[in-house]
């Protein structure tokens, strides 16, 4: 009789141990990945700022370059392209973020064209409005660089977190998956480097 | 064993090499870090005096920070990573500012950056860092007045984060590369001396050209031009809500833990 009681006690305890563990790995990781999504939202700002500025630069240099033609139509389309891709933040996967990344590539690449052409037109660039845009232009892509470092750096914690042992086994059971990371820019999406 | 050992060690450094090496929170703390020698012991005291005593009034805090190398860094990487990291700012209005200034060296340009904390991107955004890094900073520099530039960058800065006058009215004023210096030269040449030729003929070719007053007429109509279409917008930094922080006047207690997300911007000479 007391021994059985002495067994049920320690099973009891046992259990709340284990319970005590899953609630906390759970809770943490709940906060990690509203963390990770805080931060994706951040992104998207910075990146959303940029697809808000090329209106008025493509206006501004359609004064001075209108011939540009087929330059200023490859930063409209790109934009266009980037504006439709959007990513679910509770979905963070590989193929979704490769995507948007693709697009956004291609809008850097086109933008990085627009600032080589620019070159040429000296008026332009002494445009005070060309200026301060490209300023602004300058300082986005700062903070789209900070910003997706930021991501890297807070989805990689979330992902050490989630794989190590024995919360593999919790995550796997509540659905927690594996965020993707930016990867380096390739060489061509560089963004537009602005020299005076 | 040893093998393993070793290898952790040089993972270990690899990794440390990875991370910009940004130098360390001065200790005690400073506003003004001057680690690359550009001032002189009574400019760097000045200086500070006037940036703890602003940071008291509005709890607003510019730094100033000069570097001898950016190993290998683009400044503007550079100087948000070492603001966010050392918290320039309060965690809660993340209203931090930093200047960065690398000087020219023998083999290398001079380069300047301000990095704006995200509570002060709305009354210093990206374009006006620009307007006061060409304009207020570099000038100075290039004639190796380095205290001159840091000072007077630090008094537009202060008095945009207080709100007493916006950077509509700042880019206004600044005058650089806002009106062509054509228009001026066409209006000195060609309209002025029609508008007044007509009235007294001959006269006004010997003493109207050495007077400085059309030049300065003709600026006034140019700045009128360039009426602002009636935007109030009033950025107002909320400098107010802190009063007289009392406690901590005249003495600096240390970086908040402010945010920077890459807002500002940058030159070189």
């Amino acid at each position: 009789m007391k021994k059985s009681l002495i067994a049920l006690i320690v099973i009891a305890l046992v259990v709340l141990l284990l319970f005590v563990g899953v609630k906390n790995s759970y809770n943490r990781m709940v906060t990690m990945d509203e963390a990770v999504s805080a931060q994706w939202a951040q992104v998207e700002n910075v990146y959303q700022r940029r697809l808000d500025l090329i209106p008025n630069l493509v206006n501004t240099v359609k004064g001075y370059a209108s011939h540009e033609r087929e330059t200023l139509e490859g930063v409209i389309e790109a934009r266009a392209k980037a504006t439709q891709v959007t990513v679910d933040p509770s979905k963070l996967d590989a193929a979704s973020l490769q995507k948007f990344q693709e697009t956004q590539g291609g809008l850097s690449s086109a933008l990085g064209r627009l600032m080589v052409v620019m070159e040429q037109y000296p008026d332009l660039k002494a445009n005070q409005n060309f200026r301060d845009l490209q300023a602004q232009l300058e300082g986005t892509e700062n903070r789209i660089a900070v910003e997706r470092g930021r991501f890297n750096e807070s989805a990689q914690g979330f992902n050490a977190y989630i794989r190590a042992f024995p919360r593999n086994i919790y995550a796997n059971i509540f659905g927690f998956e594996r965020k993707a990371y930016f990867e380096a820019d390739k060489a061509a999406a560089k963004a537009p480097e602005v020299q005076f | 064993m040893k093998r393993v050992l070793l290898f952790l060690l040089l993972l270990v450094a690899a990794y440390q090499l990875m991370a910009a090496d940004l130098p360390t929170r001065p200790d005690p703390p400073t506003l003004v870090t001057d680690l690359a020698n550009i001032l002189s012991p009574a400019e760097e005291q000045q200086l500070e005096r006037k940036l703890v005593d602003f940071f008291a009034a509005t709890s607003n805090q510019i730094a100033v920070v000069s570097v001898p190398d950016l190993q290998g860094n683009a400044i503007a990487d550079y100087a948000v990573q070492l603001a966010h990291a050392w918290g320039i700012g309060s965690e809660k209005f993340d209203n931090g500012l930093l200047i960065l200034v690398k000087p020219k060296t023998a083999d290398s340009r001079g380069e300047v950056y301000i990095a704006v904390g995200y509570g002060l991107e709305g009354v210093i955004p990206d374009a006006t860092s620009k307007q006061i890094v060409e304009n207020e900073m570099i000038p100075y520099f290039q004639n190796n007045d380095m205290f001159g530039g840091i000072n007077q960058a630090s008094t537009v800065v202060m008095e945009l984060a207080q709100g007493e006058y916006n950077y509509q009215q700042y880019a206004k004023n600044s005058g650089s590369g806002g009106f062509n210096p054509f228009i001026i030269i066409i209006i000195l040449f060609f309209v002025l001396p029609v508008i007044f030729g007509s009235r007294r003929k001959g006269v006004y070719t010997a003493g109207g050209r050495n007077s400085s007053l059309p030049f300065w007429l003709a600026l006034g109509m140019l700045s009128g031009n360039r009426g602002h279409g009636g935007s109030f917008s009033d950025f107002s930094s909320g400098s107010g809500r802190f009063g007289g922080g009392g406690s901590s006047f005249g003495s600096f207690g240390g970086f908040g833990g402010g945010g920077f997300g890459g807002g500002g911007a940058g030159g070189s000479w």
